[in-house]
C-alpha cells in the first residue's frame, strides 16, 4: 500500500531535543557540521561522536535509526572512501600500477567517512525529532530577513507548509482512485513498461483533476479568511527561546572551542 | 446458492504496528442471489472494509470468502475475474472519471473484461439508459457534467461490466434529495429488471427500508444483524443506540402508540403510514366519534 511511506522522517516524543526551538536546532545543526569540517583531526571527530551519542540517547530516537539514515548514503560515502585513499600522495603502503594507497590517504579516508556519517546522523536527528511544519516555521523565520532583499520568503514556506499538508491527502486520494479503477477491472500489475505506463493514465487523471480542484478549494478558503501574504500575519504558534536552547547552545560552542584547541595543541596523528 | 458467503472474515488494518486497528471481525454471513440488501452501520463500523472484501480489493487477515460458491482467494491468478462479477462503485465514484468522452468512460470496465466492440458498445448503451443518461451526453466529456450526471455515468460505467453482484457505497452522499430519490429510483428499476444481488451501503435508514428488502447491520467492526427489512427494524431501539437515525416516520408512529393510540410500531415507510393512518380514521368513523378527539 502507498499509505506505507513515512513522510519525513518525524519521530514524535516528549524529550528535551523534541522540545527545542526549531530555529535553534536548525542552527545548531549548522554549528555541528562547521565543528564537524575544523576538526581536522581524529580527537576532533571524537568529541563529534560523543556529542552525537549523547543527543540521540537525550532524544530517546533508538540508535538503529542511524542506521536507517545513512542507507540512502551508503554509496557516497563508499565513494569518498575509496576516492581519498587512491588519491592521498604520502607514504605508500602498497601500489600496483599507477594505483597506490598511502598511509595519509587511508587516514583521510576513515576521517572523510566518519565525517559524513555523523554529518547525515546529526541532521536526521533534527528531521526525526522536529515536525516538517515546525521546519518550514523554522526556514521561514530564520529567511525572514533576506525579505529585505524582495526573496518571498513567506511565500515559499507557505508553499512548502501546504505542500507537506496535502502529500498524506493525495495519497490518500491515490489509494482510493486505484482501488476504484481496479474495480473496474484496470490492470495495474502486469505487463510491459508501455502497457503500464499506459495503466497509469485512468488514474493519474483523475489524481491531478482532484488535485487542481483541492487547490483551487483552499485558494478560496484562504482568501474567505481574508489570507493576503505574510505581512501583518501574527502566528498562532509562537516560537519561544527556553534555558535549554540555550544549554544546547554552549554546549555545541564548547565542542567547538575543544575541537579548535585540539586541532592547535594535540600532537597530529597524521 | 449464495450469491455472497463469507465464514470468519476478519480485517485487520498495519497489524503487528501501533496503528494496528481490527476493522472487521469474525463476520459470518450470506447472501441470497436476487437479493436487494441495505448495509447500514455509522461511521467506523466496518461496513466499507467488508465491502472491499467482495471483489478482493482487500484479502481478508484470516477467514474466507465465497462469491457464488467459489473461494474468492483460492486461485490469484483468477481473482481479476472477481472484479467484475463483482462490481462496486466506490463512494463519490465521480472522481475516478479520467476519459474524454463518457462513452469512453462507461466503456473502460467492459474493455478491460476483453468483450468485443459490439459488446461493448450494447453493454455501454444498456448501462447508459439505466442510469437515464440520454445519446447525447455519451459523446460529452464527463467534466462537463453536473455532480448527480457525473456520479450516475462513474455507476453506470460499473453496471456496464453486467455484474452479478452491484455493491453501492453511500451512492447518493451529498446529492440533494431530488438526486437521491432519482438515483436510488434507478437502482431499483435496474435490480427489478436484471434480477442480480444489490447492495447498497447507506447511512439513511429511511432509504434502506423504502428499497431494500433485506438489511445487514454492522456495529463495531461486527455484524450486529442480518435478516429482513421488518425483522432487523424490530430491533429499531437497539439500532438507534448504536448512533443511526431509525426512519423519523418509525419514531413517529412509536411515539403515537406510545401515547395509547392503536397504532402499529413497525412503521417503515410512507406507504405504510399512510395504510395505518387510514385505517387508524376508518375505525374512528365507524365509532362515529365517540372515542379520544386529537387535543
Amino acid at each position: 500500500m502507498l499509505s506505507d511511506i513515512t513522510i519525513g522522517q518525524y519521530f514524535p516524543g516528549e524529550s528535551v531535543v523534541h522540545r527545542m526551538d526549531s530555529r535553534m536546532k536548525i542552527i545548531l545543526t549548522i554549528a555541528y557540521i562547521v565543528m564537524l569540517f575544523l576538526s581536522s583531526n581524529p580527537l576532533g571527530l571524537l568529541v563529534g561522536i560523543l556529542f552525537l551519542v549523547l543527543s540521540y540517547g537525550i532524544s530517546g530516537i533508538p540508535y538503529k535509526m542511524i542506521l536507517r539514515s545513512l542507507k540512502p548514503v551508503v554509496p557516497i560515502i563508499l565513494f569518498t572512501g575509496v576516492l581519498n585513499m587512491f588519491f592521498m600522495d604520502g607514504d605508500p603502503l602498497w601500489q600496483w600500477g599507477f594505483l597506490k594507497i598511502t598511509r595519509e590517504g587511508v587516514l583521510m579516508a576513515v576521517l572523510m567517512t566518519v565525517r559524513i556519517i555523523c554529518l547525515i546522523a546529526g541532521t536526521s536527528l533534527m528531521t526525526y525529532t522536529t515536525s516538517p511544519i515546525a521546519l518550514t516555521d523554522a526556514i521561514e523565520r530564520l529567511l525572514s530577513p533576506l525579505s529585505r532583499f524582495r526573496l518571498p520568503v513567506h511565500e515559499l514556506a507557505m508553499m512548502m507548509t501546504i505542500a507537506l499538508r496535502f502529500i498524506p491527502t493525495l495519497i490518500e486520494e491515490t489509494d482510493k482512485i486505484m482501488a476504484a479503477q481496479k474495480a473496474r477491472g484496470a490492470d495495474l500489475e502486469t505487463g510491459g513498461l508501455m502497457q503500464r505506463a499506459k495503466a497509469l493514465v485512468p488514474i493519474l487523471i483523475p489524481l491531478f483533476v482532484s488535485a487542481f480542484r483541492r487547490a483551487d478549494e483552499l485558494a478560496l478558503a484562504m482568501e474567505c479568511r481574508c489570507y493576503h501574504g505574510g505581512e501583518g500575519r501574527t502566528r498562532m504558534k509562537q516560537l519561544h527561546l527556553r534555558y535549554y536552547d540555550f544549554v544546547a547552545c554552549a554546549v555545541i560552542a564548547v565542542c567547538i572551542a575543544g575541537v579548535v584547541l585540539i586541532n592547535r595543541f594535540a600532537p597530529v596523528l597524521l | 446458492m449464495a450469491a455472497i458467503k463469507t465464514e470468519h472474515l476478519t480485517y485487520t488494518y498495519s497489524p503487528g504496528t501501533p496503528f494496528c486497528k481490527t476493522a472487521v471481525e469474525d463476520v459470518n454471513l450470506e447472501i441470497e442471489e436476487g437479493a436487494f440488501v441495505g448495509v447500514i452501520g455509522h461511521t467506523g463500523s466496518g461496513k466499507s472494509t467488508l465491502i472491499q472484501h467482495f471483489n478482493g480489493l482487500l484479502a481478508p487477515t484470516s477467514g474466507k470468502i465465497y462469491i457464488d460458491g467459489e473461494d474468492l482467494w483460492a486461485d490469484k491468478q483468477k481473482l481479476r475475474s472477481f472484479r467484475f462479477k463483482v462490481g462496486l462503485v466506490f463512494q463519490y465514484p465521480e472522481y475516478q472519471l479520467f476519459e474524454d468522452t463518457v462513452y469512453k468512460d462507461i466503456a473502460f470496465g467492459p474493455r478491460n473484461m476483453g468483450l468485443s466492440e459490439e459488446e461493448i458498445d450494447r453493454s455501454v448503451r444498456e448501462a447508459a439508459a439505466f442510469v437515464g443518461l440520454k445519446g447525447k451526453t455519451l459523446d460529452k466529456s464527463p467534466f462537463e457534467l453536473s455532480g448527480g450526471q457525473k456520479r450516475r455515468v462513474a455507476i453506470a460505467g460499473v453496471i456496464a461490466m453486467h455484474p452479478k453482484v452491484l455493491v453501492l457505497d453511500e451512492p447518493t452522499a451529498g446529492l440533494d434529495p431530488k438526486g437521491r430519490d432519482r438515483i436510488l429510483g434507478q437502482i431499483r428499476d435496474y435490480h427489478a429488471k436484471v434480477k442480480n444481488t444489490v447492495l447498497l451501503v447507506s447511512h439513511s435508514m429511511e432509504d434502506v427500508a423504502r428499497y431494500c428488502q433485506k438489511v445487514l447491520v454492522m456495529n463495531r467492526s461486527r455484524l450486529f444483524m442480518y435478516g429482513d427489512t421488518a425483522e432487523v427494524f424490530e430491533h429499531a431501539d437497539e439500532i438507534a443506540g448504536m448512533g443511526l437515525a431509525v426512519p423519523q416516520l418509525t419514531m413517529i408512529f412509536r411515539r403515537l402508540a406510545d401515547m395509547g393510540y392503536p397504532v402499529r410500531r413497525n412503521i417503515y415507510t410512507m406507504e405504510d403510514a399512510e395504510a395505518e393512518l387510514r385505517r387508524l380514521y376508518a375505525e374512528k368513523d365507524a365509532k362515529m366519534g365517540g372515542t379520544p378527539d386529537a387535543q
